[in-house]
């Protein structure tokens, strides 16, 4: 299983117009997304986005309402999951509690019908892959969560699928432990070449691991993008938030730019420039959203920052970081984040600060009609 | 939890290996002990008075006939149809136990598995003929199966048979009612047990490319196996104890031995040779369920898995 041989390059998973219906609930709604060949694509979104039921869809346990799937151009949708010949990392692992780890990484080659010296050679080779050499004999309840962990993949993968579907499969495991188990995932999938889909509702996560990732919110995709994207471009509040972390501010367009640039004022009479996706016209209604760790207290003023005055409220040290609360006054609160170095200077609650950061990092997002 | 943690992999470490090390929580251990055993001291006297005594009482009066002897043993030893009437009752509890089991393995499949609210309603209806006298249901059989009863009629009017069939007063009908009346105890143990496998193994059964029957045979069949033992070993124990049913549904062959034991106390007033053949049933019990448990070595399933 080791590169070499077992190579069979990761397949393309195109979904078009998926979508499903409980009664008259769209858990899934028009999904469509293409996973290039060897990617590691990543469905994100807080529960009840609808993306473990897309991945279901996908590995045919649950039947669209309406849509498709291909996989390499392959119309799958009519097949069970049997005959996907896809391997699946499920939330609560699923390791067979009655039989071993070597039995458990065999099933699919017996079930399959291989020979009994290439099931020992490859269960062998897939031991190997998930470093897990040497716990042949044992039974499921004698290992830990991330070893149980580590046997659902070597099993997922010992069959050589194409594609890997995992659905939060970290979830269970402390921080550290997920940490190295990602770091292990990206090293195998990398190795094997093979298409990796996965879900989870955690943003960092999401954001180590993917190669692109699809962020999904009420059955919908918001956006999809590489990590990167997500994080600079988001195309709407939504996203601003739900990866990483944005402060919002209301406000309404006073002047517009050609180059996409604009100039707003916010409640409480904070004028910002910013910039937009999409063209924005005067006295529309706006809300602004920036990060946290662009904000940088007490610099200097230049002609580019937007800037602001307000009085520390709350201070949360986190080690690597401090977290301050800002009131800005009537525009609201800003959650401003410095790196704890020695030149930074510590505030204080009551502290009056200056603010500033850079129009670049001010994304402005038309507001919807229904969002008042 | 304590020996789980403490202990490496693979080794389970027992209670007395810890206790050393945690020496001043001894006394908390014991009083907790204490505690136990008070709370199980009602239930321990009412088996002592009620169970333990009387079964003391049938083993003495079985060695006991106008002094100590062994003759009531002998006799049932020499007589073969007493042979053949404990060879019966054996043989009748395990094609019970068969048949429920072959039977309750789908209910209980369907119990198990379909929604809570359905799952419900069903467990009623299975209970529901507890609820009336077991002699009332042994009768409504007997209505059922006669020679002019009703499955006779049904059978007769659709010409499947021109003369009645004798379904009642032979080991036909004894198995019929005795099956009814013990599928209730196979449906339930098979359904808790299968209600706690993980729904999530049979679907990455199929991830794993296994067909349904692969599924079945491999995953799901094996961890519903305590359910399977711990229902059949229920069923085939009731059975060999059942008096009612056979001695209404039977005929004169089919004597079971719970009957020849209330033929003994009621008619012959032989009360030595009746607790003779109590002790002989609860003896060839014992030695079937020891045999029973070093084949299917129920520790092992009952500790790993449900």
């Amino acid at each position: 299983m080791a590169a070499p041989e077992g190579v069979r390059a990761g397949a393309e998973v195109r979904l078009q117009g998926l979508t499903k219906l409980f009664g008259p609930v769209v858990a899934v709604g028009d999904v469509s997304m293409t996973v290039p060949a060897g990617s590691f694509f990543t469905l994100l979104g807080p529960s009840g986005s609808g993306k473990t039921t897309t991945l279901m869809m996908v590995a045919g346990f649950v039947r669209p309402s309406r849509g498709a799937i291909a996989i390499d151009g392959i119309d799958v949708a009519a097949l069970p999951p049997q005959k996907r010949d896809l391997g699946i990392v499920f939330q609560s692992y699923a390791v067979f509690p009655h039989l071993t780890v070597s039995e458990n990484i065999a099933f699919p080659l017996e079930v399959r019908k291989v020979s009994a010296a290439d099931i020992r050679r490859r269960v062998g080779e897939a031991l190997e892959l998930v470093r897990l050499t040497g716990y042949e004999g044992r039974l499921p309840r004698q290992l830990s969560g991330g070893e149980q962990q580590r046997v659902a993949l070597a099993r997922a993968l010992v069959f050589r699928p194409r594609v890997l579907l995992m659905d939060e499969p970290l979830g269970a495991l402390d921080k550290k432990l997920r940490g190295h188990m990602q770091l292990e995932l990206k090293r195998i999938q990398r190795l094997l070449h093979v298409t990796v889909i996965y879900v989870t509702h955690d943003q960092e996560e999401a954001l180590t691991m993917s190669d692109r990732v699809a962020v999904m919110r009420a059955g919908r995709t918001e956006q999809i993008g590489t990590p990167a994207d997500l994080y600079e471009l988001p195309v709407s509040p939504f996203v601003a938030d739900f990866v990483g972390e944005s402060n919002f501010l209301d406000g309404v367009v006073v002047s517009t730019n050609p180059d996409g640039r604009a100039l707003v004022r916010t409640v409480g009479g904070l004028e910002l420039s910013g910039v937009s996706r999409e063209p924005l016209s005067l006295g529309q209604r706006i809300v602004a959203a920036v990060r946290p760790e662009k904000i940088v207290p007490y610099e200097a003023p230049a002609a580019e920052l937007n800037r602001g005055k307000g009085v520390v409220d709350q201070i949360v040290y986190a080690g690597d970081a401090t977290r301050y609360s800002v009131v800005l006054g009537q525009a609201g609160t800003l959650t401003v984040k410095v790196q704890n170095r020695l030149a930074s200077r510590p505030l204080a609650t009551g502290d009056v600060v200056e603010l500033a950061w850079d129009a670049g990092d001010t994304r402005l997002f038309a507001r919807a009609a229904d969002e008042g | 939890m304590l020996a789980t943690l403490a202990s490496s992999p693979g080794r389970p470490m027992k209670a007395d290996e810890i206790a050393p090390v945690v020496a001043p929580m001894e006394a908390a251990d014991r009083r907790e002990t204490r505690q136990y055993l008070l709370l199980l001291l009602p239930a321990l006297l009412a088996l002592g008075v009620f169970f333990v005594y009387p079964l003391c009482g049938i083993l003495l009066r079985s060695v006991y006939k106008n002094g100590y002897t062994l003759e009531s043993y002998r006799q049932v030893a020499r007589t073969s149809v007493y042979l053949m009437v404990i060879a019966l009752t054996f043989r009748t509890a395990a094609v019970v136990t068969l048949i429920a089991l072959l039977l309750g393995y789908p209910l209980g499949y369907v119990l198990a598995t379909v929604r809570p609210r359905l799952a419900r309603v069903l467990v009623v209806i299975v209970v529901l003929p507890f609820l009336t006298s077991i002699i009332v249901r042994t009768y409504a059989w007997m209505v059922l199966l006669g020679s002019n009863g009703v499955v006779n009629q049904y059978l007769q009017a659709l010409g499947l048979t021109h003369q009645p069939l004798r379904l009642l007063y032979n080991q036909a009908g004894v198995v019929v009612g005795m099956t009814y009346v013990l599928l209730p105890f196979m449906v339930l143990t098979l359904a808790s047990v299968m209600r706690g496998i993980d729904p999530a193994l049979v679907r990455a059964a199929h991830s794993l490319g296994a067909n349904r029957w692969q599924a079945f045979r491999r995953v799901f069949l094996p961890l519903s196996a305590p359910g399977i033992v711990g229902g059949a070993l229920l069923v085939f124990i009731l059975s060999l104890g059942f008096f009612i049913t056979p001695a209404l549904m039977g005929g004169p062959s089919d004597v079971m031995i719970a009957m020849l034991i209330e033929r003994e106390v009621e008619f012959t007033l032989n009360w030595s040779f009746a607790s003779a053949l109590a002790v002989i049933l609860l003896a060839l019990s014992l030695v079937g369920f020891a045999a029973y448990y070093r084949l299917v070595r129920l520790e092992r399933l009952f500790e790993g898995l449900g």
